[in-house]
């Protein structure tokens, strides 16, 4: 039986530009919702977002590339570029001496809604100026698939590329995918993850107007998972990546071995559109899912992790706490819990990734990062959420959540090795 | 000289390359770049001297663009 293991992560949030960073404010709980400078919001009912803050993508990519990229693609390449360096693999005979064949290495990257800024920019340039001023670029900047797409030509990836889309569990499902085709032998190396640059006026008048967001305006309650009087979810942008390896070619070549990835869970609500199932049946399905065979019997529910979906819509929190009751019974009264998202916002087809990197950073530190601005509990949300502080507390099992429109469920699961 | 100018500023800013490096010999391929950034960069130039420009394989270079559109402007 093959395995699958981790050998580099990087990552591109509202709360740091590289892992490093990320992991810093995680574990402090620092707060990375703000005012939206994007566009002016004087007028919006919707104020805060958690944006990325201090990156200059033409000083990284070089200009040429950021004229001919969405913002989506340039935080994955980024964050690709960091977890490959980390990885220390090489496909490209060009760039000194290789260690994977490229034919054996994939991507499977996704985004929830794809280069939509772009979309707005040339759509403008179409009404305002007609059919021939829309740019070439247009189609090759905006599609979804594209970061994919770039991330292959960047490495050299000649295996399988895929982007897939699941909404909100756009992140978790890519990893996950990755991952099946590490195991089912169709790949050794895959680059996967999640990207999201969607904060613009139409996706924030929309989403708004589906009753998803928070009305909010104050940074330090907009966004508080679990708590009683969560009212919606903080919209965010940024990218994760994770290279998954096969465990036998990374030790063959001495790599860094970061943790393994040890299941997947994936199933659909079928039930409505945006709403979640509120008997969350298919939700408990995918935690059981990922739980590995040879851990059911056994495992310790005081050292597993769950960086929960959380998002702080009324709906989403109350529906995983059912979800992880059904799954765990008791136990689900051990479990560690928290959302990260209650720090970075909703980063949508990026936070997948992102929170499956919390995840790995909670195991291999033996810290579960808090749940912050957490003040009031919920009697619909009884279980514990870590509010406000880190704990210290041994890992053994770390998994990630994540529910999208459309019912996508998944949930990743992650080991030490 | 104004059109020259001009096709060498958005090459140089399209290829991240120094104007001075440019000039009317310079063929499209040897800066790397593709028939995207060339229907862009003949957008560009459509609007900045109000023609109509479509571009061909055979203009490949800064010359003979340059050509082109100095006799569309009449």
């Amino acid at each position: 039986m093959r395995r699958v293991v981790i050998t580099g992560m990087g990552a591109v949030t509202p709360i740091g530009n590289s892992v490093e960073e990320f992991q810093k404010a995680l574990f402090a709980g620092k707060n990375g919702i703000d005012l939206i400078t994007k566009f002016d919001v004087s007028e919006s009912k919707y104020k805060v977002a958690g944006e990325v803050k201090n990156l200059d993508a033409a000083a990284v990519l070089g200009k040429p590339f950021v004229r001919k990229t969405d913002t989506f693609t340039q935080f994955a390449v980024i964050a690709a570029n960091e977890a490959m360096t980390q990885s220390g693999l090489n496909a490209n005979p060009e760039k000194g001496e290789t260690n994977i064949d490229s034919e054996r290495m994939g991507v499977c990257l996704g985004s929830g809604i794809g280069g939509v800024e772009t979309l707005c920019a040339d759509h403008q340039n179409l009404l305002e100026k007609g059919a021939r001023k829309v740019s070439p670029h247009f189609v090759p900047k905006m599609i979804y698939n594209i970061a994919a797409g770039n991330i292959a030509i960047q490495f050299k990836a000649n295996g399988p590329c895929t982007a897939v889309s699941t909404a909100c569990a756009t992140g978790a499902t890519a990893v996950g995918e990755g991952y099946r085709n590490i195991l089912h032998g169709y790949a050794d190396v895959m680059i996967c993850g999640g990207s999201e640059a969607g904060i613009t006026p139409l996706t924030i008048a929309g989403f708004g107007n589906c009753q998803a967001l928070t009305d909010n305006p104050d940074p330090e309650t907009a966004c508080r998972p679990f708590d009683k009087n969560r009212n919606g979810f903080v919209m965010a942008e940024g990218a994760g990546v994770m290279v998954l390896e096969e465990y036998e070619h990374a030790k063959q070549r001495g790599a860094k071995i970061i943790a393994e990835v040890c299941g997947y869970g994936s199933t659909c609500d079928a039930h409505h559109v945006t709403a979640p199932d509120p008997e969350a049946t298919y939700v408990a399905k995918a935690f059981l899912q990922a739980v590995p065979e040879e851990m059911r019997e056994t495992l310790d529910y005081s050292k597993v992790y769950i960086n929960a979906h959380g998002t702080s819509t009324p709906l989403n929190d109350k529906t995983e706490t059912t979800a992880l009751k059904k799954a765990f019974g008791e136990n689900a009264k051990k479990l560690h819990i928290s959302s990260s998202k209650s720090m970075t916002g909703h980063m949508l087809g990026a936070t997948g990734t992102v929170e499956a990197i919390a995840a790995v950073l909670a195991l291999v530190n033996d810290t579960v990062p808090p749940t912050i601005h957490y003040k009031e509990a919920d009697p619909e949300c009884d279980l514990d959420y870590t509010p406000n502080q880190a704990v210290k507390t041994p890992v053994e099992l770390a998994m990630s959540s994540n529910l999208g429109f459309g019912g996508h469920n998944a949930v990743l699961a992650f080991r030490k090795i | 000289m104004e059109v020259q100018e001009k096709i060498i500023e958005l090459l140089a800013e399209a290829t991240d390359t120094e104007a001075s490096e440019i000039n009317a010999d310079t063929a499209f391929a040897d800066l790397g770049i593709d028939s995207l950034d060339l229907t862009e960069m003949a957008m560009q130039l459509e609007e900045e001297f109000g023609i109509e420009l479509e571009m061909k394989p055979e203009i490949n270079t800064v010359g003979k663009l340059t050509e082109v559109v100095e006799a569309l402007r009449g």
